[in-house]
């Protein structure tokens, strides 16, 4: 009848796709994105509109170099996301070629090199947060209180242009170390927890994202609803976030126990810095975790467990970029050697036997009228 | 009995509303019936009437050849218009040895035996006379059941698995079968468990058919050895091999047979057919078809004489209202694509859809994969369909039979949760082609050798027949040659 008549079966499809599974997570992360820009004002708007036009213009570029269709390429959502996870990851008042360099390494070495789409072995916006981090540390850890939009201390639209555009840079007025820098110093020195503390950190400032910190990852309630909400849709499973969240609680819950004076309580941690966000929206990017459930609990209790050891005794004060990076790089083992079982095999891809109870008929249930169920 | 779970499967739009209920109404008996040779597994029949011949309904058309075979009767009476090929049910659309049998209408039914009672006979001669009747699996799997009956026997099978499960969407036969025939099937059930010798059956129907449900355990109460399960609707639940896992939590071993759990399974349309069998002595000639589908004005659940084309039952049900409608045999899941209308019902047609674009799902143009890894949540049989597939595109023969293309089933799963749109199950279908074409050619290479080196060892024996006939021919006339062969020397 038609010309598709020949296509095989399965004809029927959950109607989901990548363009739309890409939505649902930047509709996710809109109400984060949105409290970043309330909290940090119009360089921060700045910065996010540059990181998605070059992580666009870049796509588009190397989709043409590589006479593939640009339309379709653009349209999947994917070079967006990681323009926006890219941008929310950095320090909000960054200047403006901090976020073109970090698109254009994401898209371009990130992501096209290997390939394009599905290929990629590393999480572009990971990968180009990480060559951030180390090739421009001072642009990369200058932080600064949160100023609400509409408040007076937040920098007007010229401000805000000169800020990310020109040479004016973040006064020391509004600067000031994330907690977990501050207390890593402040550790350095041999100061206990109880006195570095006070004064900086309060869970209840840190849960709502009165902090500074990256452009969308302060306000940790919301991440975790947009992730909820992911989990809820079916765009994402449980596996990497609980793995992930669990790892980062039972190793700092375990450490706080030992000694309370030199490590933070859990709460701390999982109300600081990126992790929320690695978890829900980072780790969970399908191209470069495991495929299989296992695979990806293991995966997530690895990023969890780096990032606590690099945040505890690595040498940066945060550490889910390099954390998930690293379990990137560890995916392809985790997926040769965790498999799902076949049906029919044992682990080992043997034919498993039936086991000699089968040979008995099982029991039946009792049936009203016969006799009565138990 | 405690029920299990399996893995994966997917939860797919049911869409049974369409029909569910709808009573098995008759097709109205059409002109000319086309009932192909091969419409089961294995050896295709072989006809034993001539083109003209007149021909009552149930009579012998093509019996069955070799051991895996199934006969062919007559759906109707009439006279036999041609044996030639006529366009098989399947998506080529490349035509097959098929009787034509032009129906006078008159439904003359040709002689029957009188029937002993059937538990009076031995489990043999019951599994022989199904066979005879031209059963086959009624699900769509098409094995002759006679086969199935006498192998399980033999291998101790102790419960009989009537599937009721029907978990494709919109396929509502075996539901109707149920509720409108359930003492038949109770009593067809009765007489396989006689020609198994098995001692337990269970009736197993997916819960979103209730009064399915309700029917059947009504019809199976008064047997004890008879047990009516509900069971959790998943795709495919209704797959042997998940059936067991989810009845016992047993596995087939791969490359075993379903039997090695001490289960068997049966199609509900089978027990029924066996019913009709053995105690009317009629052979199967009709089975029961869903019509329906979205392009389906009227969608019915009616019964077919074997032969009847798709076409027929479609204008029954007032014909195709979207032209881009996609024209299936069986359901969405699994279903064969037709190439059009004008193709026959065979014994294990359970559905007639024709399916708008809107329910098939957007044709979207497949994208890149980008290894969610659905598919490897969605396989029932532990496999991994992304990996799969890739090894497919790269024509890696050695590597996707590692990776368990054997175990695959066809379920469509991993296709039916993918973004990407990735045709999966296409991708294994080519490559379990080009692995037979692999095996066709060794097979060629080998025989070619084998018959090099007969040819080789021919003519090494006729040397050395001729050197040794020579020898006596010089040996016998030794005295006279004596002197030449010294002179030789």
């Amino acid at each position: 009848m038609n010309s598709n008549s020949l296509a095989g079966a399965p004809h029927a499809h959950d109607q989901d796709s990548v363009p739309r599974l890409m939505s649902a997570v930047l509709l996710a992360i809109l109400p984060a994105t949105l409290y970043g820009l309330v909290l940090f004002g119009w360089p921060a708007l700045n910065l996010l509109v540059v990181t998605v036009l070059v992580g666009l213009a870049c796509e588009a570029g190397c989709l043409w170099l590589a006479g593939r269709p640009i339309r379709s390429g653009i349209m999947d959502g994917s070079a967006l996301l990681t323009g926006v996870l890219l941008a929310l990851s950095l320090p909000p008042w960054a200047p403006w070629w901090i976020g073109a360099v970090g698109a254009g390494f994401a898209i371009v070495v990130g992501k096209q090199v290997f390939g394009g789409t599905g290929q990629n072995i590393f999480n572009p916006a990971m990968l180009a947060r990480v060559m951030l981090l180390v090739s421009f540390p001072v642009e990369m850890t200058t932080w600064l209180e949160p100023h609400l939009w509409w408040s007076g201390t937040s920098p007007g639209l010229l401000e805000g242009w000169l800020i990310t555009f020109g040479h004016s840079t973040a006064t020391d007025g509004v600067t000031g170390a994330t907690i977990l820098g501050y207390a890593r110093t402040e550790l350095g020195m041999n100061h206990s927890l109880s006195q570095i503390l006070p004064g900086h950190y309060q869970a209840g400032a840190a849960a709502l994202g009165w902090t500074g910190g990256s452009l969308g990852e302060t306000a940790e309630w919301l991440v975790l609803l947009g992730g909820l909400w992911l989990l809820w849709r079916r765009v994402i499973t449980w596996y990497i976030p609980v793995g992930m969240l669990g790892a980062m609680l039972v190793l700092a819950g375990g450490f706080h126990l030992l000694d309370p004076q030199r490590f933070a309580d859990p709460g701390l941690h999982l109300l600081s810095g990126g992790l929320m966000m690695g978890a829900f929206f980072i780790a969970t990017d399908p191209v470069t975790s495991p495929i299989s459930s296992l695979g990806q609990v293991v995966f997530g209790i690895g990023c969890g467990a780096l990032v606590y050891i690099i945040r505890t005794w690595g040498g940066y004060p945060e550490g889910v970029a390099f954390a998930v990076v690293l379990m990137n790089a560890a995916t392809p083992l985790i997926d040769h050697y965790i498999r799902p079982r076949a049906y029919g095999r044992t682990w080992s891809g043997k034919p498993r036997p039936v086991p000699a109870r089968a040979k008995q008929p099982p029991p039946l249930a009792r049936k009203s009228g016969v006799d009565s169920r138990d | 009995m405690r029920l299990h779970d399996f893995r994966g499967g997917v939860h797919p739009p049911s869409q049974k509303h369409l029909s569910a209920g709808r009573p098995i109404e008759s097709l109205p008996l059409p002109s000319r019936l086309y009932i192909p040779l091969q419409q089961h597994a294995g050896a295709p029949a072989l006809p034993v009437v001539a083109v003209g011949q007149q021909v009552g309904k149930g009579e012998l058309l093509a019996r069955a050849q070799g051991a895996t075979s199934a006969p062919l009767h007559a759906p109707s009476s009439g006279r036999i218009a041609a044996i030639g090929e006529f366009t098989a049910p399947h998506a080529s659309g490349l035509p097959l040895p098929t009787i034509i049998l032009e129906t006078d209408g008159e439904e003359r039914w040709a002689e029957r035996e009188s029937l002993p009672d059937p538990f009076e006979l031995s489990p043999e001669e019951v599994a022989r006379r199904v066979g005879a009747a031209g059963i086959v699996g009624m699900g769509g799997a098409n094995f002759p059941a006679a086969v199935k009956l006498s192998k399980a026997r033999q291998a101790g099978v102790h419960t009989l698995v009537i599937n009721g499960a029907e978990c494709e969407p919109y396929v509502t036969c075996d539901d109707q079968l149920m509720r409108e025939r359930a003492g038949e099937i109770a009593d067809g059930i009765a007489i396989m468990l006689h020609a198994l010798q098995a001692s337990h059956a269970v009736v197993a129907i997916e819960n979103n058919k209730p009064e399915a449900v309700e029917a059947m355990s009504d019809a199976c109460r008064h047997d004890a050895r008879i047990e009516v399960l509900s069971l959790p609707s998943r795709y495919p639940a209704g797959s042997a091999k998940q059936l067991i896992q989810l009845l016992t939590g047993l596995e087939t071993p791969a490359g075993g047979r379903g039997t090695d759990t001490g289960l068997l399974v049966h199609n509900v349309g089978t027990a029924y057919a066996a019913h009709r069998a053995l105690r009317h002595d009629r052979p199967l000639i009709t089975r029961i078809v869903t019509v329906s589908g979205g392009a389906v004005p009227e969608p019915r659940n009616l019964e077919v004489p074997i032969g009847a084309l798709a076409a027929d039952l479609l204008a029954y049900c007032g014909g195709v209202s979207d032209e881009r409608a996609r024209l299936l045999m069986g359901g969405p899941m699994m279903g064969q694509p037709l190439p059009g209308p004008q193709v026959p019902v065979i014994k294990g047609t359970n559905g007639i859809l024709a399916l708008t674009p809107d329910e098939i799902g957007e044709a979207s143009a497949p994208s890149p994969c980008i290894r969610c890894g659905r598919c490897v949540e969605a396989c029932p049989m532990g496999l991994l369909p992304l990996e799969l597939s890739k090894r497919a595109r790269g024509e890696d023969w050695e590597g996707i039979q590692a990776l368990g293309l054997n175990d695959c089933m066809s379920c469509g799963s991993c296709a039916y949760v993918c973004p990407s749109h990735i045709p999966l199950p296409q991708y294994f279908a080519y490559a379990r082609d080009m692995l037979a074409a692999q095996r066709r050619e060794e097979q060629k290479a080998r025989r070619t050798r084998e018959l090099m080196e007969q040819r080789q060892a021919r003519f090494e024996r006729q040397e050395r027949a001729k050197a040794e006939a020579a020898a006596q021919r010089r040996a016998a006339k030794k005295p006279r040659t004596a002197v030449l062969e010294a002179d030789e020397d």
